[in-house]
C-alpha cells in the first residue's frame, strides 16, 4: 500500500526539529494548515490531514478540534476516509464527548454495509467506545451479526456484544442464546470471541451461569481436541494449539467449575490430561499450564489433581526464566492457606528463591518463606531468613524484620533463643525495625529471669562495637541500667567470662549520652540507665552524681527535666532513691497467642508496686485462654504498704497466676442483676468457725457496679487481733477493697469489723468470691478461706 | 466492568510514546499521567528483571523489542504468561507486515500499527487467534483502500 506522502513528510519536519520550541512551532504550523484544510471543500486529501492531526495528539498536543472531521470522514462512502475517521474516532473521541453521539447513525448504517471491511470498522469502533446509549440501540443489530454472516464478521460481532454487556447489563439475556450456538463452530476466532461473551455473562448473572454449565461437557470436547489435534498450521505457537484459545476455555471451565462438584468432576481428566501433555519447555507452553494450574486449584478438583498442581508450581520455581519462577510464587503465595502442607514440600527451593537476583521474585519469596514458618522448621527458617535479612534489598528490610519477629513470637523455641534471634535483627536491621519493638523486646527481656546475666553481657558487647543503630542502643541502654549489678559481677554461664569494671559501664553509657548518633530518645534512655546503676554500684556513685547534675543544664528539655528530677532524688530524697530505683518487675504480656517452648507458668504477675497504692483495684488482662487459678493467688503475694496515709491494714492482693498444671477452674461470674432493692439489703451468713462469724449483705450500685457489706464478729471467749479479709473475683471482674473499719474483733461479739468490696462486673459473668480470712488468736495465726457462690439480692443463677 | 485488557502502550528508550491504545474510557488528564507513571516504572527496571510490575490494581506486563518498549496493562486476575504471548503475536504481526520491522516502522507509519491491531485485538480482547487470518484481513483492507481511492479518481463521466 503506497504511504502517505503529506504524512510522512510532516512527521520528518517535526522529527527534525531539534528543539522542544522549535517543534512546537512545526508543529503549531501544521495544525494551522491541518485546521485550513478541514475548512475547505472535499478534496483527496482529507485522510492525510487528519492522519497529520491524530499523530500531533499522540505526541500529546490538543487535537478536539480534530473531532468534527472525525464525524464528517466516517460518513464519507470512500474506504480509506472511513478508515481514518474511525481511527480518529476511536482516539479522539470517548462517550463522554458530545460528538460521540453524531456517529451512532454512520456506526448503524455501516453495520449493514455490503462489505464487510466496513463492517469491521463499525464493529471494532463500537466495541472500542460505544456509549450505553449507542449499545442499547444497536444491540439488536449486533444480534443479528452473531447469528447469520460470515466468521470475520461473527467474531468481531461476539466482542462488540461483550461490550454492550458489560456497558447494559440487562442486554446480555439478549446474546445468551446466540453465544450458546457459537459454541458449535468451527472458527477459531469465532469459537474465542464465543467463550469470552459466555465469560461476560457468566461473570455477570449467577443465574446465567447454572444455565451454561450444561456446555461444560462441549468445551471439554473442544479442549481435547486442541490438545491432542496434530500440527495445525494455522494455530501452531512452538508445537502448541491455538494457546489462546485453550487458556480461554480452561477460563471458562474454571468459572463453571467453581463450588460445583458436578461440574468439576467432568472437567476432573481433560484438566489431568492437558497438565500432563502440554510441553513445558517454552513460555507458551507454560502459559497453558499455568492456566490449568489456576483452574484446578479453583474448582472442587480431587486431592491428586490438586497434588498434581502444586507440582506443576513446584516445577516453575526451578525454571529458569525467572517470569515463571516469579508467577510460581505468588501462585503458591494465594494457597499456602488452604493447602499448606502441599506448598510446604517445596519449602526449600522457595527459601533458595531468597538468593534470586530478581527483586520482584526475592519479595514472594520472604512472603512465602514468612508463610511456611512452623513451629517445626522454626529453627532452620530463621537460620536463612537471618541470612536473607543481612544482604537484602533495603526496601525489604522493614518487612524482613517484622516477618521475622512475628515467627519468633509465635514459634520460638526458647526464650534465649528468642532473644538472640531479636538482638540479631537489631544488630542487622536496626534502623528499620517498627518503634514498638524496643519495648517488646524489653518486656521479653525481663520475662526471661534466669537470662538476664546473658543478655546484658551481650548487650554491653554489641554496643561496644556499635551505637549507631538506635533500636539496639535503647535496649542496651535500658539493660544496663536495669542490670548492671548482674553485668559489672562478671560471671555468666551462657557467655566466656568478661571483667567489666563500674567506669567500663558508666563510660558506655556516657558515650551514647554524648554521642552526636543518639537520638533525643536513645539519650533519655542513656540518662536513666546512669541514674538506675547510682544504687547497683558501690564506688563510683560520685561520677554518676556529676553526669547528672551536668545535664540538668542541657538544651534538650525532655533530658533536662530528668536530670534535674534525678538531682533532686540524689539531694532531697536520697532515702527513697533505692526504693524508686530499684530492680522492676516482670512486666504483663498482653499479647494473646503466645506458644513459648519454656512457659513455666509460674510467671506471677505482680503489678509494678510504684503504681500500687491501698485498696486500689488490679486489673486483669489475661487473655481469655489462660486459665487461672484463683485459690493459689493469694498465697505470698500481699503487697508491701507504700509510704503515704497511714494504714494498719492489709490490702487485698490480686496477683494472677498463669497455671500452667495447677488446673484452676475458670470461674464464671453472674450476669446481670435484679434491679437494687428500696428496702435493705438482707444479710447473708457466709462463714462460720471457731466462733468467728462472716455475714455479708450486697447492694447493687449501677448495671454493672456491686457493693459488698462483709461483717465480721466474734462470738468465742478470746480476743482476735490482726483480722484481715482478702478476696479474690473472676478475672473479668474488678474489685476495690476499702478501708476496714478495724482490725480487732473482741471476744463475745462487743465490737464488728466490717469491709467494704466494690466490684464492677462489665462483662456480667457469674459471680463468685472467695474470702480469706487470717487472724491472731492468742498468739498464734490462722487462717482459712470460704467460696461465695450466692450473694443475697441476686436469684440462684446469680442474674 | 472489566476487560482482560486495560491498555496497551509503545514507547521508545526515550520514553517517546509511538502507539496509545486504550481499552476503557479514560480522561485525556488520565491517560497523560498512566503513560508517565508507565514510562517512569518500566524504564527504571533493571535489565535481568522480570517483565511483570503491580500498578494500582493491575498487572503491567512489558516487553523490549530493539528500541521499542511494548506495555500491556491487564486485570490482576488475569494470565501474565499469555499476556506476554499477546505482546509477542503482536510484534510478530508487525514484522510480517512491514518486512523486519523496526521503530521507524511505527513511527512513520502509525495508522497502519493502529489498523493491524484493530484486526488482532477488540475491545480489550483477543479477536483472531491465528496470524495468517489477520494477515489476510490487512491485505485484503489495503487493497480495499487502493481500489477505491483507484475508483474515486477516475474522472466521471
Amino acid at each position: 500500500m503506497s504511504p502517505s506522502v503529506p504524512l510522512q513528510e510532516m512527521i520528518r519536519a517535526i522529527r527534525s526539529a531539534r528543539t522542544q520550541c522549535e517543534e512546537r512551532g512545526v508543529i503549531q504550523r501544521e495544525c494551522a494548515a491541518i485546521r485550513a484544510q478541514f475548512r475547505q471543500a472535499d478534496n483527496g486529501g482529507r485522510s492525510h490531514n487528519l492522519a497529520k492531526l491524530l499523530y500531533v495528539h499522540m505526541l500529546g498536543y490538543p487535537a478536539h478540534f480534530g473531532q468534527m472531521e472525525c464525524v464528517r470522514m466516517i460518513a464519507s462512502p470512500r474506504y480509506s476516509e472511513k478508515r481514518v475517521g474511525y481511527l480518529g474516532a476511536m482516539m479522539l473521541l470517548d462517550e463522554k464527548q458530545d460528538a460521540s453521539l453524531l456517529i451512532t447513525n454512520s456506526i448503524k448504517n455501516d453495520l449493514s454495509h455490503s462489505n464487510q471491511y466496513v463492517q469491521s470498522l463499525a464493529l471494532c469502533t463500537l466495541a472500542c467506545m460505544g456509549s450505553a446509549e449507542m449499545c442499547r440501540d444497536l444491540a439488536p443489530e449486533i444480534d443479528r451479526l452473531l447469528r447469520a454472516s460470515n466468521s470475520y464478521i461473527k467474531k468481531k460481532a461476539a466482542l462488540c456484544a461483550v461490550h454492550i454487556v458489560r456497558k447494559v447489563h440487562e442486554l446480555g439475556e439478549l446474546f445468551v442464546p446466540a453465544a450458546r450456538s457459537l459454541l458449535s463452530e468451527k472458527n477459531h476466532g469465532v469459537l474465542h470471541g464465543a467463550v469470552v461473551l459466555i465469560i461476560e455473562l457468566c461473570e455477570q448473572n449467577p443465574e446465567t451461569l447454572e444455565r451454561f454449565r450444561k456446555t461444560v461437557p462441549d468445551l471439554v470436547q473442544i479442549m481435547k481436541g486442541l490438545v491432542l489435534s496434530g500440527y495445525s498450521p494455522e494455530h501452531d505457537v512452538a508445537g502448541i494449539s491455538d494457546p489462546f484459545l485453550q487458556v480461554r476455555i480452561l477460563r471458562l471451565l474454571r468459572i463453571l467449575g467453581r463450588n460445583n462438584e458436578g461440574a468439576s468432576d467432568s472437567m476432573n481428566d481433560l484438566l489431568a490430561q492437558v497438565a500432563t501433555n502440554t510441553d513445558s519447555t517454552k513460555t507458551v507452553g507454560n502459559a497453558v499450564l499455568y492456566e490449568t494450574v489456576l483452574t484446578v486449584l479453583d474448582i472442587k478438583s480431587e486431592s491428586g489433581l490438586r497434588v498434581l498442581a502444586v507440582n506443576i508450581l513446584g516445577r516453575f520455581l526451578l525454571n529458569n526464566d525467572r517470569n515463571i519462577r516469579y508467577i510460581a510464587m505468588t501462585s503458591l503465595q494465594k494457597i499456602v492457606g488452604t493447602d499448606h502442607n502441599a506448598v510446604q514440600r517445596h519449602r526449600g527451593t522457595i527459601v533458595d528463591c531468597l538468593k534470586d537476583q530478581d527483586a520482584s521474585v526475592k519479595r514472594r519469596a520472604l512472603e512465602l518463606s514468612l508463610a511456611l514458618v512452623s513451629a517445626s522448621n522454626i529453627r532452620s527458617m530463621m537460620k536463612e531468613l537471618l541470612l536473607f535479612l543481612s544482604s537484602c534489598p533495603p526496601e525489604l528490610r522493614a518487612h524482613a524484620a517484622s516477618g521475622i519477629f512475628n515467627a519468633a513470637e509465635r514459634y520460638a523455641p526458647s526464650q534465649r533463643w528468642h532473644i538472640d534471634t531479636m538482638l540479631h535483627v537489631l544488630i542487622t536491621a536496626g534502623g528499620d525495625v517498627r518503634d514498638e519493638t524496643v519495648p517488646n523486646l524489653i518486656q521479653l527481656i525481663t520475662n526471661a529471669s534466669e537470662l538476664h546475666c546473658y543478655t546484658v553481657h551481650k548487650l554491653y558487647r554489641a554496643l561496644l562495637l556499635d551505637i549507631s543503630q538506635q533500636s539496639l542502643v535503647q535496649v542496651a541502654c535500658w539493660c544496663i541500667g536495669e542490670y548492671g549489678d548482674l553485668l559489672l559481677k562478671g560471671d555468666c554461664q551462657e557467655t566466656e567470662p568478661v571483667q567489666v569494671t563500674e567506669d567500663d559501664a558508666l563510660d558506655a553509657l556516657e558515650t551514647v549520652l554524648q554521642s552526636h548518633m543518639s537520638s533525643p530518645a536513645t539519650r533519655g534512655f542513656a540518662l536513666t540507665a546512669t541514674m538506675k546503676l547510682s544504687t547497683r554500684i558501690t564506688d563510683n556513685v560520685d561520677r554518676i552524681r556529676s553526669i547528672v547534675s551536668i545535664y540538668g543544664s542541657c538544651i534538650d528539655v525532655e533530658l533536662q527535666q530528668r536530670a534535674v528530677e534525678y538531682n533532686a532524688l540524689f539531694r532531697k530524697y536520697d532515702h527513697m532513691r533505692a526504693a524508686v530505683l530499684e530492680r522492676m518487675p516482670v512486666i504483663e504480656k498482653n499479647s494473646p497467642g503466645h506458644t513459648n517452648g519454656e512457659s513455666t507458668g509460674e510467671a506471677v504477675k505482680d503489678v509494678p508496686t510504684a503504681k500500687m497504692k491501698q485498696g486500689e483495684p488490679l486489673l486483669l488482662q489475661q487473655p481469655a485462654n489462660q486459665v487461672c487459678d484463683l485459690l493459689d493467688l493469694l498465697g505470698g503475694s500481699e503487697e508491701t504498704l507504700q509510704p503515704g496515709p497511714a494504714v494498719d491494714c492489709l490490702v487485698s492482693g490480686l496477683s494472677v497466676h498463669a497455671a500452667g498444671t495447677a488446673g484452676g477452674d475458670l470461674l464464671d461470674l453472674l450476669g446481670g442483676f435484679e434491679p437494687a432493692e428500696l428496702s435493705p439489703a438482707p444479710q447473708v451468713l457466709a462463714y462460720d468457725k471457731g466462733g468467728v462469724t462472716l455475714t455479708l449483705s450486697c447492694e447493687k450500685q449501677s448495671d454493672t457496679g456491686l457493693t459488698v457489706t462483709l461483717t465480721a464478729s466474734n462470738s468465742s471467749d478470746s480476743d482476735l487481733s490482726s483480722f484481715t479479709l482478702q478476696a479474690a473475683v473472676p478475672k473479668s471482674v474488678q474489685l476495690h477493697m476499702k478501708a476496714p473499719s478495724g482490725d480487732s474483733l473482741p471476744a463475745r461479739g462487743t465490737a464488728k469489723v466490717t469491709q467494704m468490696v466494690v466490684l464492677n462486673n462489665p462483662n456480667k459473668v457469674n459471680l463468685k468470691m472467695r474470702v480469706r480470712v487470717s487472724y491472731t488468736r492468742q498468739g498464734s495465726p490462722f487462717q482459712d478461706t470460704v467460696q461465695i457462690d450466692s450473694f443475697p439480692g441476686l436469684d440462684a443463677a446469680g442474674q | 466492568m472489566t476487560h482482560s485488557m486495560r491498555f496497551l502502550l509503545l514507547f521508545s528508550r526515550q520514553g517517546k510514546l509511538r502507539l496509545q491504545k486504550w481499552f476503557t474510557p479514560m480522561s485525556e488528564r488520565e491517560k497523560k499521567k498512566i503513560i508517565r507513571d508507565m514510562t517512569t516504572m518500566v524504564l527504571a527496571r533493571q535489565p535481568r528483571s522480570c517483565n511483570f510490575l503491580h500498578w494500582k490494581d493491575l498487572k503491567v506486563i512489558y516487553k523490549r523489542y530493539a528500541s521499542l518498549y511494548f506495555c500491556l496493562a491487564i486485570e490482576n486476575q488475569e494470565n501474565e504468561l499469555i499476556a506476554l504471548e499477546v505482546i509477542h503475536r503482536y510484534v510478530e504481526l508487525l514484522d510480517k507486515y512491514f518486512g523486519n520491522v523496526c521503530e521507524l516502522d511505527i513511527i512513520f507509519n502509525f495508522e497502519k500499527a493502529y489498523f493491524i491491531l484493530d484486526e488482532f485485538l477488540i475491545g480489550g480482547e483477543i479477536q483472531e487467534t491465528s496470524k495468517q487470518m489477520v494477515n489476510r484481513s490487512i491485505e485484503a483492507s489495503d487493497m480495499l483502500q487502493e481500489t477505491m481511492e483507484e475508483y474515486m479518481s477516475k474522472p466521471a463521466f
